[in-house]
C-alpha cells in the first residue's frame, strides 16, 4: 500500500504462498486475488469477473479450491494458499498441468490456471467419480473457449491415474 | 514443394502450452513497473441522455488518487472522425471516451479515477456522482424494426446483398410446398475471459510501449497514434497472450484510450482494466429479426428462395455484416431476393462477434429449410441433397472447393442420422422427448494481406516473425509448424515471435484468415530463404548444386540437397559459412489472388447433427450429441484445429439455448451484466462432442491450401439445436434463445 492512510489501515498477516512464508501487511479492503496479482506480481491466478462468478481466480486454500476474489486477504491469516504457480513450472509441470497439454484443454489459455487448480481440489475432495461428476463439479469454472470437454478428458486421465476407485467406477 | 509432411498436419501440442498451463503466460494487465498508476472507469446508469453535472470532488480527496478525468477536463485528443476510425470501423462517428457530456449508451464511460492503487481507483470511483438529464431511450427492436432502412453507407469489406434474381415472389406464390417465417434473435455478448486491459509504460513524451488486449496490436498502435498525434515509430503495441476475443477485440475499446491518455497527461506509468460489468456496454452480437420464405415444387427443387434480415445499431455508427447472402449462395434456387436493413436504437454499436453475419442469417435459414422439409414430409437431410449447388449463383463465380456431400455423408454416418424416425414426437427415453436435428453451415474462406520474415540460423535455429495474434486460436503453433517443416528442424527449433506492432505488417485476427494468410506469408518466406540458400551454395567453388533449381533442392537433415537424391548437396552450416555469415533472413508477403478473384470463391461448409433430450414434466433441454463435419481445406493441426470446432459448437449451443443480453427497455439498462446472470455453457452443459475434418483439396484457397477454421464450427449450430428441438416436441420456436420458460408454456398446451 503505497498512500499512508492504507498503511495505517494495513493488518499484519503471515501466510504460506507456494510452500514459502510470507510477513505481509494488508490494507483490510484488499482482496487475495488482488493481492495476488498486484504487490505479490503473481497473474497466474486470472480475473474474469470479481464477483465468483466465473472461477478463474480459483486457488487451494489449505487444500480446498476458492475463488481468491471473494476471499480478503486480511481473513487469511496463518493459511496455506497454493497458486498455478505453486502447482508446477514449464519443466517441472504437476500432472494436470501436463494432461491439459496433452489434451488441449484450452485454447486462450485464461481460465485454464483456475480450471487446473479447481482439478487439483475437485481430486482431493474424493467427490467426482465418474465422467458426469467432474463435469457436474468442475461446473463453476467457465471457458469461453469451450474446450469442456478436452478439460474433461484431462482431468479424467490424471484421475484415472491416481485413484483405482475412480478407475473401477469409470468402466 | 515441401517432404511429405512430418510436423505439418500432425497434432503437435501447442507450443505456448507450458507457459498457459502454468500461469507463466502474460496477459495484458499482467505487466508490471514500481510506481505505476491504476484506472477505474465510472460509467453512466442511464441510456440515453445527458450528464448535468459531475461531482468529483470526495473521489480526488480520496486517499491515493492522482486526477480524475470527465468530460470537463479531458486533454484534448483528434478532431476529426476519420481519425478516430479503427480498421475495421463501420460507416459513423466512432464513440469518444469523455468528450462530451451527451451519453448515447447504458454503460457509457463518464469518468476515469487514476490512483496509486488499483483499490484506491475503485473506492474513489464509487464516490463520483453524476446528475443526468435522462432522456427516454429505445432499446427494443421488435418496437423499432419498422423504421428500419437501408444502410446508405457501405462497411468496408462486407458484401451488401446481391440484386434478386428470377421472379421469387411469382415462383413462391405458384409452388406446391410454400413456408414464411419470422425468426428473433436477441443480443449476444462475446465474455472472453479476459478482462479488457491495457498496460502503458511511458518511457518519455512521445515514447509508449503499451501491452493491450487487442485481435491487432498494429491495428491499436495505428489507433492511438491517430487520435494523440504520436509516430507509429515511436509507440509499441504488444499483445503476447489474448485471453479470448471472439471478435470484440477487433476494435479498440475505451481502457486503451483512457490508459494512454493518462499516461501521457501524467507522465506515467498506467494501467486500466475493465471490470466484466463495463464490457457488456460494448461491442456486441445484435439483435435482429428476420423473415425467411421459401418455396419448393413436388420433388422437393428449391422455387424461390426470400430471406429479409433487420439488425440492431447504435445511432452513431450502421455497423454491417453479411447475414442473407448466405441464403443465396447455399442451394441451387435461380428465384431469389435478398435485403438487409437497420434500425436504430440507443446502445452501444454491435460487433463482430464469432461468424458474424452468417451465425445470425444461416440460422434462420436453416431453421427454415427444415421447416419446409416438414411441409414436404421429406428428411431434411435429403432436401439438403437434393438443392446442393457447386456454384455461388449470388456473384456467378465458381467454387474453389466443396466437400459438403462428404461432410453431410460422413456427419450423418457417425451420428446414425439413418436410425431418425420422421414424425415429430415420435422418439423417447423415459421421460424425456427425444429429437435429431441437422443444419448445413457456411462461412467465407478469405485472405487478407499479410508479411512475414523468417530466419534461419548457423545453430539451426529458425526464426518466424510477423504481427500476427493468437487470440487461442493456435497461431504460435501452426506458424512453428511451419517453420519447423520448412527446413526439417524439429519444433522446438523454432522460435516464433509474434504479437508485436513492429513485426512485419499483418491485419487484425478475425474472420478465420490469419493461418491462411500469416502461414502463407511464412511459407512464401521460407521459400525465399532456401532460394537465398541455394545462390550462396551456387557461389561455392565445384558447389554440386550448380545447375539446380529452387524447385529441385530441398532442405534435409541440415543440408540443402537435391530433392531426388540427398546425397548431393551442402550443409547449411557451410553455405553459411561461405560467406561469413551466422544467419539469413527474408521477407514474404501474401495476399488475396485478385485475378483469381473474378473467376472463383471461397467457403468453408459444415454439416451439424445434434440430438436434444427435453423432460417433458421440467421443461429441461440438454444438448446429448453433437457431430460436426467440416470441410476447410488442409488441416494444419488436428489438435488445435479440433478445438476450434468444439469452441465453436459450445458457443452456438449457447446461442440456441441460454444467451441473451436483457435489456430492460423502460431504462434502455442491461439488466443481467455479469456471467451469474448472462448464461453461457458451463461444463455440464456440454457433452462429448465428435469432430470430423473430411478431406478437401483446395490450391486455390490460398497458397497452403488452408481454409481457416475460427467460425465455422459455431455456424448453423444453433438451427441443428433448434431442429432437434422441434423434433423432439413438435414445437416450432423461432425465438432465440430457446430458454426453458418458452418449452413449459408450450408444452402445458400438450
Amino acid at each position: 500500500m503505497l498512500q499512508a492512510d492504507a498503511e495505517r489501515m494495513a493488518i499484519p498477516i503471515v501466510i504460506t504462498l507456494n510452500g514459502r512464508q510470507e510477513q505481509l501487511n494488508v490494507a483490510p479492503w484488499v482482496t487475495l486475488l488482488d493481492l495476488l496479482r498486484g504487490p505479490m506480481e503473481l497473474p497466474g491466478t486470472k480475473k474474469g469477473c470479481d464477483h465468483g462468478q466465473c472461477g478463474a481466480c480459483t486457488v487451494l486454500i489449505d487444500g480446498q479450491r476458492v475463488n481468491s476474489c471473494l476471499k480478503l486477504a486480511v481473513t487469511l491469516d496463518g493459511a496455506e494458499i497454493t497458486t498455478i504457480e505453486g502447482l508446477g513450472q514449464p519443466g517441472n509441470l504437476h500432472p494436470l498441468q501436463q494432461a491439459f497439454v496433452d489434451h488441449d484443454a484450452y485454447q486462450c489459455g485464461y481460465c485454464t490456471p483456475g480450471q487446473i487448480c479447481s482439478a487439483a481440489g475437485l481430486m482431493s475432495e474424493g467427490h467426482a467419480h465418474s465422467r458426469e461428476e467432474i463435469r457436474e463439479l468442475m461446473s463453476g469454472n467457465l471457458c469461453r473457449c469451450g474446450a469442456y470437454t478436452n478439460i474433461a478428458d484431462a482431468i479424467e486421465q490424471v484421475m484415472g491415474q491416481t485413484s483405482k476407485d475412480f478407475k473401477e467406477a469409470a468402466e | 514443394m515441401f517432404n511429405p509432411s512430418k510436423i505439418v498436419g500432425v497434432p503437435v501440442s501447442r507450443i505456448d502450452g507450458p507457459l498457459k498451463v502454468s500461469g507463466k503466460a502474460p496477459y495484458a494487465a499482467e505487466h508490471y513497473e514500481p510506481g505505476m498508476l491504476h484506472g477505474a472507469v465510472v460509467v453512466s446508469t442511464i441510456a440515453s441522455g445527458k450528464i448535468r453535472s459531475i461531482d468529483t470532488s470526495k473521489a480526488e480527496a480520496f486517499p491515493g488518487v492522482v486526477k480524475v478525468y470527465t468530460h470537463e477536463n479531458r486533454p484534448s485528443a483528434a478532431w476529426w472522425d476519420s481519425k478516430w476510425q479503427d480498421s475495421v470501423a463501420p460507416p459513423g462517428s466512432p464513440f469518444r471516451p469523455l468528450e462530451k457530456p451527451q451519453i448515447q449508451y447504458d454503460g457509457q464511460p463518464v469518468a476515469l479515477v487514476i490512483a496509486e492503487t488499483y483499490e484506491a481507483a475503485r473506492d474513489a470511483a464509487s464516490l463520483v456522482t453524476v446528475e443526468y438529464k435522462a432522456e427516454t431511450p429505445e432499446t427494443n427492436l421488435l418496437k423499432v424494426y419498422p423504421n428500419s432502412y437501408e444502410p446508405k453507407k457501405k462497411r468496408s469489406g462486407i458484401q451488401p446483398p446481391p440484386k434478386p434474381r428470377g421472379k421469387p415472389e411469382e415462383a413462391f406464390a405458384g409452388a406446391a410446398y410454400r413456408i414464411s417465417a419470422e425468426y428473433v434473435m436477441e443480443g449476444e455478448h462475446h465474455n472472453p475471459m479476459e478482462l479488457f486491459a491495457t498496460t502503458v509504460f511511458w518511457e518519455n513524451d512521445k515514447q509508449l510501449t503499451v501491452h493491450d488486449k487487442t485481435q491487432g496490436s498494429q491495428a491499436s498502435r495505428d489507433y492511438i497514434c491517430n487520435i494523440f498525434g504520436l509516430d507509429p515509430d515511436d509507440v509499441v503495441v504488444k499483445n503476447a497472450y489474448v485471453g479470448g476475443a471472439f471478435g470484440q477485440g477487433l476494435r479498440p475499446k475505451h481502457q486503451l484510450f483512457l490508459a494512454v491518455m493518462a499516461s501521457l497527461d501524467l507522465k506515467r506509468s498506467v494501467k486500466v482494466e475493465m471490470s466484466r460489468q463495463e464490457m457488456f456496454a460494448l461491442t456486441w452480437r445484435p439483435s435482429s429479426v428476420q423473415t425467411v420464405s421459401l418455396a419448393a415444387d413436388a420433388d422437393g427443387m428449391l422455387q424461390s428462395v426470400m430471406h429479409h434480415a433487420v439488425e440492431a445499431t447504435s445511432r452513431y455508427e450502421d455497423y454491417q455484416e453479411t447475414v442473407v447472402n448466405w441464403s443465396g449462395l447455399a442451394y441451387k434456387c435461380d428465384n431469389a431476393k435478398l435485403t438487409y436493413e437497420l434500425a436504430q436504437v440507443d446502445m452501444s454499436t454491435p460487433g463482430d462477434m464469432r461468424a458474424p453475419g452468417a451465425a445470425t442469417g444461416v440460422l434462420a435459414l436453416e431453421s427454415a429449410m427444415d421447416e419446409l422439409a416438414s411441409e414436404i414430409g421429406m428428411d431434411p437431410l435429403e432436401l439438403r441433397v437434393k438443392n446442393f449447388i457447386h456454384f455461388d449463383q449470388n456473384d456467378d463465380k465458381q467454387l474453389t472447393s466443396k466437400a459438403l456431400h462428404s461432410c453431410y455423408r460422413e456427419g450423418a454416418a457417425a451420428f446414425g442420422w439413418n436410425q431418425r424416425s420422421t414424425a415429430p414426437r415420435s422418439m423417447r427415453d423415459g421421460h424425456d422427448l427425444v429429437g435429431w436435428g441437422m443444419a448445413t453451415g457456411f462461412w467465407e474462406a478469405g485472405m487478407a494481406q499479410a508479411e512475414a520474415k523468417v530466419r534461419y540460423a548457423i545453430d539451426g535455429k529458425v526464426t518466424v516473425s510477423a504481427a500476427a495474434t493468437d487470440i487461442g486460436t493456435g497461431t504460435y503453433t501452426i506458424l512453428a509448424q511451419l517453420g519447423a517443416e520448412a527446413f526439417d528442424v524439429p519444433i522446438e527449433s523454432v522460435h516464433v515471435a509474434i504479437a508485436d506492432s513492429t513485426l512485419p505488417t499483418t491485419g487484425v485476427e478475425g474472420g478465420s484468415w490469419t493461418a491462411a494468410s500469416t502461414g502463407s506469408a511464412v511459407q512464401i518466406a521460407a521459400e525465399a530463404v532456401k532460394a537465398t540458400l541455394l545462390d550462396m551454395a551456387q557461389d561455392m567453388d565445384a558447389s554440386p548444386l550448380a545447375d539446380a533449381t529452387p524447385e529441385e533442392v530441398v532442405i534435409r537433415d541440415g543440408r540443402l540437397v537435391l530433392d531426388v537424391n540427398s546425397q548431393v548437396g551442402v550443409a547449411l552450416s557451410d553455405i553459411l559459412a561461405s560467406k561469413q555469415l551466422s544467419s539469413v533472413e527474408e521477407p514474404g508477403k501474401a495476399g488475396p489472388d485478385m485475378l483469381q478473384m473474378r473467376k472463383f470463391v471461397s467457403y468453408t461448409h459444415s454439416a451439424v447433427f445434434v440430438e436434444v433430450k427435453i423432460d417433458e414434466q421440467l421443461g429441461v433441454i440438454r444438448v446429448t450429441r453433437v457431430v460436426s463435419a467440416i470441410g476447410a481445406g488442409r488441416i494444419l493441426n488436428p489438435k488445435t484445429a479440433r478445438s476450434q470446432i468444439l469452441g465453436g459448437i459450445v458457443m452456438g449451443i449457447g446461442m440456441a439455448l441460454h444467451e441473451e443480453g436483457m435489456i430492460d427497455h423502460r431504462t434502455g439498462r442491461i439488466m443481467n451484466h455479469n456471467l451469474a446472470e448472462y448464461h453461457v455453457p458451463v461444463h455440464a452443459d456440454i457433452p462429448d462432442l465428435e469432430v470430423i475434418f473430411v478431406e478437401e483439396h483446395d490450391d486455390k484457397a490460398s497458397p497452403i491450401g488452408v481454409k481457416g477454421l475460427g467460425e465455422i464450427g459455431i455456424v448453423g449450430v444453433a438451427s441443428a439445436v433448434a431442429n432437434a428441438i422441434y423434433h423432439a416436441t413438435g414445437t416450432r420456436f423461432r425465438h432465440f434463445p430457446i430458454t426453458i420458460d418458452k418449452i413449459l408454456e408450450s408444452e402445458l398446451k400438450h
